[in-house]
């Protein structure tokens, strides 16, 4: 009985504050399907009277010129591409680190976990005036093209941890059995690496879709921006009167997020969890 | 190679897949490996690291060429920019409360998760989710309407006596909104607090148990001091981020009210894109805060050896 009841109390309490952690979320999703006045009138509640979908119709439609669809396809290529240089660049460079010989290679490995601290304010500036004058701005090539040359060292440190733990005797046997370097890398290595890899894609998927500084940065045209941005040109406090349709569209943005997150936990748990990778 | 005898093949084999290559043949392999990051390495970090340092003493504002003004922007920054110090005040204020906080919550929570209970993944799940969307757009005009004045927030409120408010737009408060945004994300930290909970040994609470050691007991003397590493990690990582807060001052205050929320990150923000293009200026707060969060790190890998124990240095 006492076992039962202390139960109870445990499910209880964590059920109770996962509500509170879940609140905000689940406030904004019954809040972009309420009706227009019904948002701020008794505004705590989660359940609204009536499903506005047309909320979300209202929201994709965008204002001005230019809709979401458009948004959403702008984050989709920048993501699509982040993560496709990112997954190139890392695994590339950590099989270098992890398994090949070359002179220097301490320093710059020491190197490389100095940037990992590096605050990106420092290279911030000087990258804009390079972007700048070499005509990059208004151009996704800021955002995507530092991905294929190691933009985020972390993943490149994260693949690196993730291969010295595969058994050397491997790549050993495939040298045996007459593979190259690349051989090895290509058929051995690479194969086996594939749950760090999908930690990498999901990571890197995240932190490009839900970027806001850099698509700030060097996108001025609205018909460039990614969903971060177009999400807060409609969300301007100043301009804001389509209440419903801009909760509607916060919800979209993060659909993405929800789904991978849900399909993907165990990758996402492990990498976290082994790395130190923030979320 | 098939000729010789077992024995003798067994060094080169060892070097694995480079046994064939010498000298500058196996340097160019591996340079060849690593040439991606190299290239951004010099390209984006080394090269603009040496650009932003020459600019933090000129007064470069891309409009005119840049002249050597030796300290003047360090100088101004410290002794003739109130507001570079309300930015500082601001964030050392933010860290110091939101780090401790966040890091607390999330070890309070690995505990809870640490068990043997049903439906354990789903909480995890749950309380994650946060996390995941933190610095998101939609997650900054989620917070900004909840605690607005017609927010869900002032409506519980009001039932319980407390008068309606702006939480964004108060002086008083609004540094707490944003703190209580970032504590909520505290995901990341609890499921590195978890897995090294993970590994502390049981029997080590089996024998404190039989030793009569209570629930609080075993915490303080058990737990914590074996979480020590874990901690020190989390405190390091968080540090650093906090100082480099930007979106959720940018989106939800924008810095306001009267400059309560301006985080140092915004701030330099402001300088460089915000209209006057003052890039000399915003290069030399960067390299300050460089060396601020240098010291932080610094400071706790020195306090480090004080209150960190690392198992195997005292077992052998």
């Amino acid at each position: 009985m006492a076992k039962n009841a202390k139960s109870v109390v445990y499910h209880l309490f964590v059920s109770v504050l996962g509500l509170f952690m879940l609140y905000p979320v689940l406030w904004t999703l019954a809040s972009s399907l309420k009706p227009e006045n019904e948002i701020f009138v008794n505004s705590a509640s989660l359940i609204p009277s009536s499903l506005e979908w047309m909320n979300y119709v209202e929201g994709w439609a965008g204002f001005g010129t230019v809709g979401f669809n458009v948004f959403f396809r702008n984050s989709a290529i920048v993501t699509l591409l982040t993560v496709a240089g990112t997954l190139f660049s890392s695994t590339l460079v950590s099989y270098g680190f992890a398994r090949l010989k070359f002179r220097f290679k301490s320093i710059l490995f020491a190197c490389l976990l100095a940037t990992i601290m590096l605050p990106g304010q420092v290279t911030l500036i000087p990258q804009y005036i390079l972007f700048h004058k070499i005509g990059w701005v208004n151009t996704y090539l800021p955002l995507v093209v530092p991905a294929f040359i190691g933009g985020v060292p972390f993943f490149i440190f994260l693949m690196i941890q993730f291969i010295r733990g595969i058994p050397k005797e491997l790549d050993q046997a495939a040298v045996i059995d007459g593979c190259g370097t690349f051989g090895t890398f290509w058929h051995i290595v690479l194969p086996l690496t594939m749950p760090a890899l999908a930690t990498v894609s999901i990571f890197s998927f995240y932190w490009t879709w839900t970027d806001f500084m850099g698509p700030l940065i060097y996108l001025n045209k609205p018909e460039l921006y990614t969903a971060s941005l177009g999400l807060r040109m409609f969300a301007d406090p100043s301009s804001v009167t389509a209440w419903g349709p801009m909760f509607a569209m916060s919800m979209l943005s993060l659909l993405p997020v929800f789904i991978i997150f849900l399909f993907c936990q165990k990758y996402l748990v492990q990498g976290i969890a082994t790395t130190g990778l923030k979320g | 190679m098939v000729k010789g005898p077992k024995t003798a093949m067994k060094p080169s084999v060892i070097d694995g897949s480079t046994k064939l290559l010498t000298g500058w043949k196996r340097d160019f392999v591996g340079y060849a490996y690593i040439s991606p990051w190299l290239l951004g390495f010099v390209l984006f970090v080394i090269g603009p690291m040496a650009a932003s340092l020459y600019l933090s003493f000129t007064d470069y504002n891309m409009l005119s060429e840049p002249h050597w003004i030796g300290l003047r922007n360090y100088i101004t920054m410290f002794t003739d920019d109130p507001r570079y110090w309300t930015a500082l005040k601001v964030t050392f204020k933010f860290v110091v409360i939101s780090v401790p906080l966040k890091l607390a919550f999330a070890l309070f929570i690995a505990v809870l998760f640490n068990g043997k209970h049903r439906g354990l993944s789903v909480y995890r799940t749950a309380y994650y989710i946060p996390s995941i969307i933190g610095g998101s757009v939609a997650v900054a005009v989620m917070w900004r309407q909840l605690f607005g004045v017609d927010g869900a927030i002032n409506s519980v409120l009001v039932h319980f006596g407390v008068e309606p408010k702006n939480w964004i737009a108060s002086p008083v408060f609004s540094i707490w909104t944003l703190i209580l945004l970032v504590v909520w994300q505290f995901g990341s930290p609890m499921l590195i607090f978890l897995a090294g909970l993970k590994q502390i040994p049981t029997d080590l609470y089996e024998s404190a148990a039989v030793d009569g050691a209570g629930r609080a007991r075993r915490f303080l003397s058990i737990t914590l001091p074996m979480l020590t590493p874990v901690i020190f990690f989390n405190l390091v990582m968080q540090t650093i981020d906090g100082f480099m807060t930007f979106t959720q001052s940018f989106l939800v205050t924008q810095g306001g009210p009267l400059d309560k929320t301006l985080f140092y990150a915004l701030y330099l923000y402001q300088k460089a894109f915000g209209g006057t293009f003052s890039m000399g200026y915003a290069s030399s707060m960067a390299w300050i805060l460089l060396l601020i969060v240098a010291t932080f790190t610094a400071l706790i890998f020195k306090s480090s050896s004080a209150w960190v124990y690392y198992e195997s240095t005292e077992d052998k």
